[in-house]
């Protein structure tokens, strides 16, 4: 077999299995207040976390990225859809992009 | 009551600005891919059997370095280990009657996307939102990568840097509107995004993984603030 080809199957084999276990073993409601809050808490935490330095570093330079944080934040407050505030996030970035360069 | 197909559909929706973020993210995958010297065969089948960004970007890293089997292993399982808390979360988000098959074909799907979108669907996810979801997000992944290796760097920067944004604000949409109002959720992100900073910026810490920081500092905020302020009703929606 093709090392690389090798390589990949143990790396989808290790990634699935992390992905997996969880889903597949717990199938009952938790009751355990401290682990269902533990678990409410979860998603806020770890995507707030992704988001924040890194999106300084995804665009092509921070103060785009800065733009584009400040527009994401200030669209999903005021309620828009997540396409929207997707969409209006990469439009301001643009358009400041266009200024800087 | 949606539909099975309405579900899959108001997911497809949703799947779309992603799969055009992972566009522009697995495009530049497909040329370091490319660089690293795999085929477009081994690129496209990496992100389609591993669907995630920052696992295969150490992946292909470490295959141009001959690394070894044990460390490509670690090393997917330190950076992906967020899947797991992700993999909870979604446990307890579904039906607990949803399928043994449902749940296999599911996980395939956790991504840091998928999953913030998923979450933020109102109510127990249906299999078929999540499906609708991974519908639009997985070819995008795959074909941004086949592009990438095949075209090279052909697509202009403006539009790879407004793209590379839309995943960041599909992440912002998920968690912004619920913390409205609810000083709780907005304290905790807050202080997630303060100490996320502090990780990147103090010299001590600036070395560590990015996966080892987000498993840390979850557990840390997401632990502390549990026991703090526990959620007695049910709101899990």
């Amino acid at each position: 077999m093709n090392n690389a080809i090798f390589y990949i199957f143990v790396m989808a084999v290790v990634t699935y299995l992390i992905r997996v276990l969880p889903l597949t073993l717990i199938r009952k409601e938790i009751k355990n207040v401290y682990i269902r809050s533990f678990l409410y808490y979860v998603p806020y935490v770890t995507l707030a976390v992704m988001v924040f330095p890194a999106i300084l570093d995804a665009t092509a330079s921070p103060i785009s990225g800065l733009v584009g944080f400040v527009a994401a934040i200030l669209f999903a407050y005021r309620g828009a859809s997540l396409v929207s505030v997707a969409l209006l996030s990469c439009f301001s970035v643009f358009v400041v992009e266009l200024f800087l360069y | 009551m949606k539909t099975n197909i309405e579900e899959w559909k108001s997911g497809l929706k949703n799947g779309i600005p992603i799969a055009m973020g992972y566009f522009a993210v697995s495009f530049t995958f497909g040329i370091l891919a490319k660089q690293a010297g795999l085929n477009w065969f081994e690129a496209v089948l990496m992100s389609v059997t591993n669907l995630t960004s920052a696992g295969q970007f150490a992946g292909i890293t470490l295959i141009a370095g001959a690394a070894t089997m044990i460390e490509i292993a670690v090393t997917q399982l330190i950076i992906n280990s967020r899947y797991f808390l992700m993999s909870f979360a979604l446990s307890q988000k579904i039906d607990p009657n949803t399928s043994f098959f449902h749940r296999l074909t599911m996980a395939y799907g956790i991504t840091d996307e998928i999953f913030g979108v998923s979450i933020a669907a109102p109510g127990k996810l249906s299999p078929y939102y999540a499906y609708g979801v991974m519908s639009a997000a997985v070819p995008g992944w795959a074909l941004g990568t086949l592009f990438g290796v095949v075209s090279g760097n052909i697509l202009p920067p403006r539009l790879m840097s407004a793209l590379s944004i839309a995943l960041f604000g599909m992440l912002i949409a998920v968690i912004i509107p619920p913390a409205k109002g609810n000083k709780t959720l907005s304290g905790l992100i807050i202080i997630s995004m303060v100490l996320s900073f502090a990780f990147a910026e103090l010299p001590a810490l600036a070395s560590m993984s990015s996966g080892v920081k987000i498993i840390i500092l979850t557990f840390l905020i997401a632990g502390i603030a549990a026991f703090i302020f526990p959620v007695k009703e049910h709101k899990h929606e």
